[in-house]
């Protein structure tokens, strides 16, 4: 079952940018896209622990600030040669604000 | 460029001002973007484009750039950064050192080294304290030594004829006014310099992209140098006769540079390609075009030449430094 809770606005993220949601088993970065999609997927390349908030993103990818791994932000999985997956989250945009599945949070701080 | 164009960067400089465009979306759509939004390499170059030929026009986009130039600090393997401040012309003051140390206890900082820049790097900041460190630092009248920019980095210096047996002009304080005079600006690529105070170097001007030697009669000017990837000794520019001189074709040649050379290319690939006999038609041959590539230049600086640090120390890009939502008491229901 899912169940969404209120995170914030969907202008506390910037277009082309990500911010943060801290939970019991690391960040979680929630980014919005040019067209105000958002996504949420663990704050950590596989590669060498990148923090992908602070990647450049572009169209619906986003470019690891570390070694250039390039996500998919709607599953998480990386692009080109590269092999590696990032967990995704389900989020949503309602009425302007930004609701991500608490349930899916829980289950990922319990497995830490 | 790009996988999302087909024309060159210099092909889309020159669209940039033919066509007045003024913003990356405007590019995009103008020049026919096979991509929607670009992508990690083409922003950069774009963005930097823009900075360069519309400045006071142009608001910078900031998820154009890379993290490190985004935050003002150099992202390190864990995630954590790294905060420079800038010591002008290499010279610090024991007031300035006890404000270094004060931040380093205080944010706990596990790693202080000393750089080949002749300044003080503190290694393994969490991101979240870099604008209340920043603020300290500002307290004791220090800026961003932009140790992360594709733009003005630093200007090294040795202690010159103050101190030296050997020195021949005051290079040191001649590194400080360059450094002062330069210091915001962006450009293709990292800009650093050195300024030594006689033929002995000890500055090591001769693997920078602009160096100093300065001599009894004046001041060589040195061009195209590089200790990185590539290593490159510089080539002469020219030879003049006074400190003014000296700053005005030092601004006038990043001039050239910024508005000529392709994004991520140093001076010495550029110089390649447009061979130095160009450049030195352009700088040490034309006064009068000398004059208006400095006169751009420091146009340029009035509006680049802030501190990034004391914006967001006051506040400004609060999202960079701050979590959303804090959900680390979530429980399943």
């Amino acid at each position: 079952m899912s169940n969404f809770i209120d995170i914030g606005a969907l202008g506390d993220i910037p277009q082309q940018g990500a911010r943060l949601v801290k939970t019991a088993a690391g960040c979680i970065a929630i980014f919005r896209t040019v067209e105000d999609k958002v996504f949420a997927l663990d704050d950590k390349c596989p590669h060498k622990g990148g923090p992908l908030s602070n990647g450049i993103q572009h169209g619906e990818a986003v470019t690891c600030p570390l070694h250039n791994w390039v996500f998919d932000l709607n599953t998480g999985a990386a692009q080109g040669a590269d092999v590696g997956q990032v967990q995704t989250y389900p989020v949503k945009v309602e009425n302007g604000r930004v609701l991500i599945d608490k349930n899916s949070i829980a289950t990922k701080a319990a497995a830490a | 460029m790009c996988k999302c164009t087909d024309l060159s960067h210099q092909d889309v400089r020159k669209f940039i001002r033919l066509k007045a465009l003024k913003s990356i979306p405007a590019i995009m759509q103008d020049l026919e973007w096979g991509s929607s939004g670009g992508c990690a390499a083409c922003r950069p170059a774009l963005n930097y484009y823009l900075v360069a030929e519309w400045p006071g026009e142009y608001v910078d986009d900031g998820q154009s750039r890379f993290i490190n130039e985004r935050v003002h600090a150099n992202i390190q393997k864990d995630g954590t950064y790294s905060v420079v401040p800038r010591m002008f012309g290499g010279m610090t003051t024991p007031d300035e050192l006890r404000a270094i140390a004060d931040a380093a206890d205080k944010y706990n900082v596990p790693s202080v080294h000393v750089t080949g820049g002749q300044r003080i790097d503190l290694l393994g900041v969490q991101k979240e304290d870099l604008p209340a460190m920043w603020a300290d630092l500002n307290a004791a009248g220090m800026v961003s030594g932009h140790a992360y920019a594709k733009g003005l980095r630093t200007v090294k210096t040795c202690v010159g004829k103050d101190h030296c047996r050997f020195g021949t002009q005051d290079s040191t304080g001649l590194g400080i006014k360059l450094e002062k005079a330069l210091w915001g600006a962006w450009s293709p690529h990292k800009f650093k310099l050195a300024v030594s105070g006689c033929p002995r170097n000890c500055a090591e001007a001769t693997c920078k992209d602009f160096g100093i030697i300065c001599v009894d009669s004046g001041y060589k000017l040195l061009v195209g140098g590089a200790a990185g990837m590539d290593l490159r000794e510089t080539e002469l520019l020219g030879t003049v006769e006074t400190e003014a001189d000296a700053l005005e074709h030092c601004a006038a040649f990043y001039q050239l540079y910024r508005e000529n050379a392709q994004y991520l290319h140093r001076p010495y690939k550029w110089i390649a390609e447009v061979g130095l006999d160009w450049v030195i038609e352009q700088i040490m041959d034309n006064a009068e075009n000398r004059a208006a590539l400095a006169d751009r230049f420091f146009f340029s600086q009035s509006f680049y030449q802030t501190d990034p640090w004391a914006e967001r120390a006051q506040g400004g890009e609060a999202h960079e430094f701050t979590p959303m939502a804090d959900l680390t008491q979530v429980a399943a229901e």
